[in-house]
């Protein structure tokens, strides 16, 4: 509890900038629930137009996939403590079971290594509790990313 | 007596909801099809760069994924249901910039039950690749 509050204080409402901030998490309506020191928990709701099996009314494994995204790029902000650009470099993705329909769907995402220019998350989707997960995903992230890799190369 | 063809198996993926909120269109050309994201403001993850939410670039290569798989699986008579992801490696290799991006897929191989497959996407040149997925998906059950 005591690492969430430094981490808050460090980076003050940065997960719901960065939700708000991007117009494809805003559509989607994700939401930052929770900040820890090197974590980041988010929430989606959700929504009918996030359907990919009409028939079951499961959502679509790209919702996914745009969720544990972002939930891994926020615990690494978390870590950071300081607003910079970081990027994704790369981004795998387990499918456990399709998720719940008409539930929201959580992400918790813990980055695990800090490094000078790169940092590395693992992060998991679920309903309920991370020991029933939708997914889990393992990624890594450049950071400073706009300082090394000039726009538009 | 209405014989489906591979047109209509893409018709019915790109109008699934997800796909229809994303923009996604699939062009069939012969035996090879490309997937169609045209830009959009809603689409765009960093409004500073700007540049596409990297999540939709991943979504958008497992639509793509999904859909050669449905084409092969219709020219070879099996139909129906969407096969499912199991496990996707997304790898970003330029940031995509707020314009049309395109992906085709690769069967590396469809197994009975597993399928392997990679994807590319690109913008406005097939050779500078924005993203790259390879995944592997189940195929579902023709009963």
């Amino acid at each position: 509890m005591a690492d969430e509050e430094i981490a808050v204080t460090r980076l003050p409402g940065f997960g719901k900038a960065m939700n708000l901030g991007s117009p494809q998490t805003r559509e989607l309506g994700v939401e930052t629930v929770e900040v820890g020191i090197d974590t980041a928990t988010l929430r989606i709701p959700y929504k009918p137009e996030m359907v990919g099996d009409v028939e079951s009314g499961v959502i679509a494994g790209g919702v996914v996939t745009t969720l544990l995204d972002h939930a891994c790029g926020q615990a690494v902000m978390a870590a950071l403590g300081q607003p910079t650009t970081i990027a994704t470099l790369d981004l795998r993705i387990d499918y456990m079971r399709p998720a719940e329909p008409h539930q929201p769907l959580y992400a918790h995402a813990h980055c695990y290594k800090l490094g000078r220019s790169v940092a590395f998350v693992r992060a998991t989707a679920y309903e309920r509790t991370t020991d029933d997960p939708v997914a889990t995903a393992q990624a890594a992230f450049m950071l400073n990313s706009s300082s090394a890799r000039p726009r538009g190369t | 007596m209405s014989e489906s063809t591979a047109a209509d198996v893409l018709a019915a993926i790109a109008g699934v909801p997800y796909a229809r909120f994303l923009g996604l269109r699939l062009e069939l050309a012969g035996d090879e099809m490309t997937a169609v994201l045209p830009f959009q403001q809603s689409l765009i993850g960093n409004p500073v760069l700007p540049a596409i939410h990297g999540g939709v670039l991943g979504a958008m290569m497992e639509m793509t994924a999904l859909a050669q798989i449905a084409v092969a699986r219709h020219a070879a008579g099996d139909g129906g249901k969407l096969a499912k992801p199991i496990d996707v490696t997304v790898e970003y290799l330029r940031s995509g910039r707020p314009v049309d991006t395109y992906a085709r897929a690769t069967l590396k191989r469809m197994g009975r039950r597993i399928a392997n497959v990679h994807v590319e996407a690109w913008q406005q040149s097939r050779s500078a690749p924005i993203a790259a997925l390879h995944g592997h998906f189940l195929l579902p059950h023709d009963g």
